[in-house]
C-alpha cells in the first residue's frame, strides 16, 4: 500500500516537472510534430482497419439481433452509431493506443535512462522530464481526438458496408444514423480521449523515465506501463461516465 | 580548479564517500582509480550534480555549488563537458545533431558557424566526414570520440569521463586517453577521469587519487605510484601481473 503511494507521489513530482514552461520553444515545435507523427500518424492505419471492422460486425449483430418485423430497421444504424462514439472509438481505441503508444513511449524513455541519456540531458543543463515528456502529452493530447472522430466515421461507414451485407438498406441504415442524434455524446466522446490521452502517455512515460538496470527492467517498465494505463483508462471510463451522463 | 571539500555521501545506510577533500587542477588530468564498487561514479556524479551530497561543499573556481541557484546552476552546467561511460550519445540523432545539441540550447550561433563547430570538434576527435551517420552505425570507440567531441561543443572549463576505455580495445584505448589528456592542455580543462585501467594511469595520470571504501587513502603522480608504501594501492597497482613482473624487474 505505501509502496502505491510513494509512486503516485513521485509521478505527481515528475507531472510538476514536465509541465514547466519550455525554454527553447522553436526545439518545442519540432520535437512537436515529431511526436505527431510518432504517437499519432503512426497509429492511424491500425486504428482505421480495427474501427471499419468493428463497425462491420457491430451492425450485422444488431441486425441479427433485432430480426423482429415489429422493430423498426433504422434502429440498426443508431445503434451502430451510438456505440461507436460513447464506448468502441474512444474506450477501445484507447485500449489500443495504451497497447501500441504506451509501450513505445516507455520503452524509449526507459532505454534513454539507462544508457545515461537522460542524465547526459540533465547535465546539459535541460529539464529532462520537460524536454522527453511535454511533447508527447501535447501530441497525444491534439492528436488522438481527431483519431477518433476518424474512428467513428470509419466504423460507420464498416458499418454500412456490413449492412448491406447482410440485407440492411441504405435508406434504413442513414436514417438510423440522423435519428436522435445528441451532439453532447460527441462531447462526452473527445472529453474521455483527451483524459485517456494524458493517462496513456503520462504513465508511460513515468515508468520509462524511473527505470533502473539493464535491457530486461525496459521491457518490464514497458508491460507494467501498459497495464496501468489500460485498467485507468477503464477506471476513468467509469468516473467520466458517472459525472457526464447520469 | 574543482575544489572538493568534506564530501560525504550515503544510499540509505551505506556510507559510499567518507569526508573526501580533494584539489582538482586545472590543465591537468585529475585521475580517480580504485576497484569496482570503491565509489568512483558516485563521487563523479556528486561532482557533476546528478547526485545530492549529505555533507561538505564543492567549489568550481572558487564558486560555492551549495550556494547557487537553480539559474547559476545552469550556467555552470553549459561549461560542464561529461564523457559518459557508455557515450550516452542521444540514438534518435546523427552524429553532427548531437553534437549541434548542446550548440542549439545554449548559444545563438548560425547554423553555418554551428556546422563549422561540429566540424571542428570532429576533426579534434580525428572523426571527420562522420557527420551523418547515427549512433547505431557508429563502433564502441567512435562512439566514445563522438561523446567527447559532444562533450567539448561549448569549450567546457570541467571534463568529466567516467572510465573512458572501459570495453575498448588496448589500441584504441591509448587513442582516447592521449585525446583527453591533449584536449586537456590545449584547452586548459580541469579534467577528472575514472579509470581502474592501469595502463591509462601510466599514460596520463597527473594528478592521481586512489579511493579505497570510499576514502581517499593515496595521492600523487604516476611516477611516484609504483614506489608507494600504501598496502592496499599496491594491492590494487600490482593486481596485474604485468605491473608486477615491472616491479620485481626494477628491483634486481
Ligand atoms: N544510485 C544508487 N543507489 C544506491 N546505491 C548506489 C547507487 N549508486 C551506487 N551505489 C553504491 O555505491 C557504491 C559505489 O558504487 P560506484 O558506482 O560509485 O562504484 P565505482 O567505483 O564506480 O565502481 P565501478 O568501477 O564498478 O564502476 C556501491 O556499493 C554501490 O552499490
Ligand atoms: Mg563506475
Amino acid at each position: 500500500m505505501l509502496k502505491y503511494i510513494k509512486e503516485i507521489g513521485r509521478y505527481f513530482i515528475l507531472m510538476k516537472k514536465v509541465f514547466s514552461f519550455p525554454e527553447k520553444k522553436d526545439i518545442f515545435f519540432k520535437q512537436l510534430f515529431n511526436e505527431f507523427e510518432k504517437v499519432g500518424l503512426s497509429s492511424l492505419s491500425i486504428v482505421l482497419i480495427i474501427s471499419f471492422f468493428v463497425g462491420g460486425v457491430v451492425t450485422i449483430q444488431q441486425a441479427i439481433n433485432i430480426d423482429d418485423p415489429l422493430i423498426p430497421k433504422y434502429l440498426i444504424g443508431f445503434v451502430t452509431r451510438d456505440a461507436l462514439i460513447l464506448e468502441f472509438s474512444p474506450t477501445m481505441i484507447a485500449l489500443i493506443l495504451a497497447g501500441k503508444v504506451g509501450s513505445n513511449i516507455a520503452s524509449e524513455i526507459g532505454s534513454m535512462r539507462i544508457s545515461e541519456q537522460i542524465d547526459a540531458l540533465e547535465i546539459m543543463g535541460i529539464n529532462s522530464a520537460s524536454y522527453l515528456v511535454l511533447p508527447k502529452i501535447i501530441a497525444s493530447i491534439l492528436f488522438f481526438p481527431i483519431l477518433v472522430i476518424l474512428s467513428i466515421f470509419i466504423g460507420i461507414f464498416g458499418g454500412w458496408i456490413g449492412g448491406i451485407s447482410i440485407g440492411v438498406t441504405t435508406a434504413d441504415f442513414v436514417l438510423g444514423l440522423q435519428t436522435e442524434f445528441s451532439p453532447f455524446y460527441v462531447s462526452y466522446s473527445l472529453i474521455k480521449t483527451v483524459v485517456f490521452a494524458f493517462l496513456i502517455t503520462s504513465i508511460s512515460a513515468f515508468y520509462g523515465y524511473f527505470t533502473k538496470g539493464g535491457a530486461l527492467e525496459v521491457g518490464k517498465s514497458s508491460t507494467t506501463a501498459v497495464v496501468n494505463s489500460s485498467i485507468l483508462i477503464l477506471i476513468f471510463n467509469f468516473i467520466i461516465t458517472e459525472l457526464l451522463l447520469t | 580548479m574543482i575544489e572538493v571539500q568534506s564530501l560525504s555521501k550515503s544510499f540509505k545506510e551505506n556510507l559510499v564517500l567518507d569526508n573526501i577533500s580533494v584539489k582538482l587542477e586545472r590543465g591537468k588530468t585529475n585521475l580517480i582509480i580504485g576497484e569496482s564498487g570503491s565509489g568512483k561514479t558516485t563521487f563523479l556524479k556528486c561532482l557533476i550534480g546528478l547526485h545530492s551530497i549529505d555533507n561538505g561543499e564543492i567549489l568550481f573556481d572558487n564558486r560555492k555549488f551549495s550556494k547557487m541557484n537553480d539559474k547559476n546552476i545552469r550556467k555552470l552546467r553549459q561549461e560542464i563537458g561529461v564523457l559518459f561511460q557508455g557515450g550516452a550519445l542521444y540514438d534518435y540523432l546523427s552524429v553532427e545533431e548531437n553534437i549541434m545539441f548542446p550548440l542549439n540550447m545554449f548559444t545563438k550561433l548560425s547554423l553555418k558557424e554551428k556546422r563549422e563547430r561540429v566540424n571542428f570538434c570532429l576533426s579534434k576527435v580525428n572523426l571527420e566526414k562522420t557527420n551523418d551517420l547515427f549512433p547505431s552505425e557508429l563502433s564502441g570507440g567512435m562512439t566514445k570520440r563522438v561523446a567527447i567531441a559532444r562533450a567539448i561543443a561549448l569549450n567546457p572549463k570541467y571534463l568529466f569521463c567516467d572510465e573512458p576505455n572501459s570495453g575498448l580495445d588496448p589500441k584504441t584505448a591509448i587513442l582516447i586517453d592521449n585525446l583527453i589528456l591533449e584536449i586537456t592542455e590545449e584547452f586548459n580543462i580541469t579534467t577528472i577521469v575514472n579509470t581502474h585501467d592501469m595502463n591509462s594511469v601510466i599514460q596520463i595520470g597527473s594528478n592521481i587519487l586512489f579511493i579505497h571504501h570510499g576514502k581517499i587513502l593515496w595521492r600523487g603522480n604516476k611516477n611516484d605510484l609504483t614506489k608507494s608504501k600504501n598496502n592496499e594501492l599496491n594491492n590494487f597497482v600490482f593486481a596485474s601481473k604485468l605491473f608486477k613482473t615491472l616491479r620485481n624487474e626494477n628491483f634486481t
